[in-house]
């Protein structure tokens, strides 16, 4: 096998394996309140973690560096509006990248 | 049955969302050299944004597989977590088989949503939330994977963004209803923060692609939050039994 071959069916194996042992083997309700909090918690805690400051990179052009860009700012702002206002992931997330690539666009006319 | 639908009209958006997010997948794999096939192939394989775009990198880079594994592992841990917050929502008989198909798809959109669920997650419910994702994850790869070259890297560059949007649209409702919610989300931006610009602390950011920072973020901010609740439940206790000994 080639070596992309072998590097796919690894990256396949581990992302696999740490899904499917927690939930294959805890089988008993947990009954402490501090961990049933604590994973209540988790979701929300990893996208929050994943998602600042990462997203004010996340419009870097492919081939460059990440850095911090307006557009990025400015479409993060517009994203948390919306979701404020509860609209719906697909409209936020479609809104936000035309607003960057519109802010990229104006950025060489602004003074 | 019913909640098989019930299940495919929650993932819907998630799998449109899905599609600009693998379609930069598909481009950025494609420009590194691999073939459309191997891009569709990755996706389909690992359902997991951050975990492919380091992986291919690596790939790439001719790193070597226990890099490969070790970083890999660092991104996807937080996976770890949601598969064991997911066990205590299912059936305790639910079979091995059922749980090992659902192991699949817990990526961080899809189990958001079956966590939000007010009563226990079923097999047909969530079998219908993983289906269109899954579709949508490996046929946007597929799509940028062929269309690379037709977007100019400014634009392909911000579609970068819509991921994280995707994250935004989930946590915050939640977090305008519950102060707590709103706590945990602030507290781990928070930390996630301090790890990746205080000096020194830093260096965590700078290994395994930054999945060590973000999983001790998430892993302090929910323990912090947890801890807080505990607090809270002790006082409320203290004052309840004081109540009962002055009556």
């Amino acid at each position: 096998m080639s070596y992309v071959a072998i590097c796919m069916f690894l990256m396949f194996l581990t992302t696999y394996l740490i899904r499917v042992i927690p939930i294959s083997f805890v089988r008993r309700k947990l009954e402490n309140e501090w961990i049933k909090d604590f994973l209540y918690y988790i979701p929300f805690c990893v996208l929050s973690a994943m998602t600042f400051p990462d997203v004010l990179y996340s419009t870097s052009a492919t081939g460059s560096e990440p850095h911090i860009s307006i557009s990025a700012a400015v479409a993060t702002a517009v994203a948390i509006i919306m979701a404020w206002r509860k609209r719906g992931l697909v409209a936020v997330a479609i809104v936000a990248v035309l607003v960057a690539i519109a802010v990229e666009l104006l950025l060489p006319y602004l003074p | 049955m019913n909640e098989f639908i019930r299940g495919i009209k929650r993932g819907f958006p998630i799998c449109l969302g899905y599609i600009p997010v693998s379609f930069t997948f598909g481009l950025i794999a494609v420009k590194m050299g691999f073939t459309p096939a191997q891009a569709t192939i990755i996706s389909l394989t690992n359902m997991a944004s951050a975990g492919q775009f380091a992986g291919i990198r690596l790939i790439e880079g001719g790193a070597p597989y226990i890099e490969l594994i070790i970083t890999t592992f660092v991104i996807n841990l937080r996976y770890f977590l949601m598969s064991l917050s997911l066990s205590q929502k299912v059936a305790p008989d639910m079979p091995f088989y059922k749980r090992a198909v659902m192991a699949y798809c817990i990526t961080d959109e899809v189990f958001a949503l079956s966590a939000m669920e007010p009563d226990e997650v079923s097999f047909p419910f969530f079998g219908g939330l993983m289906l269109t994702p899954i579709l949508g994850w490996t046929s946007g790869t597929l799509l940028g994977a062929v269309a690379s070259g037709l977007l100019s890297p400014m634009v392909q560059g911000c579609m970068g963004i819509a991921l994280y949007c995707m994250f935004i649209a989930i946590i915050i409702p939640p977090a305008r209803k519950s102060r707590k919610v709103a706590l945990a989300v602030v507290v781990a931006a928070g930390l996630s923060c301090i790890f990746k610009y205080v000096p020194g602390i830093n260096a965590l950011s700078k290994v395994g692609g930054g999945g060590w920072s973000i999983i001790t973020a998430a892993i302090l901010g929910a323990a912090i939050c947890a801890s807080i609740k505990e607090v809270k439940r002790h006082h409320r206790a203290a004052m309840a039994a004081s109540e009962r000994r002055d009556a």
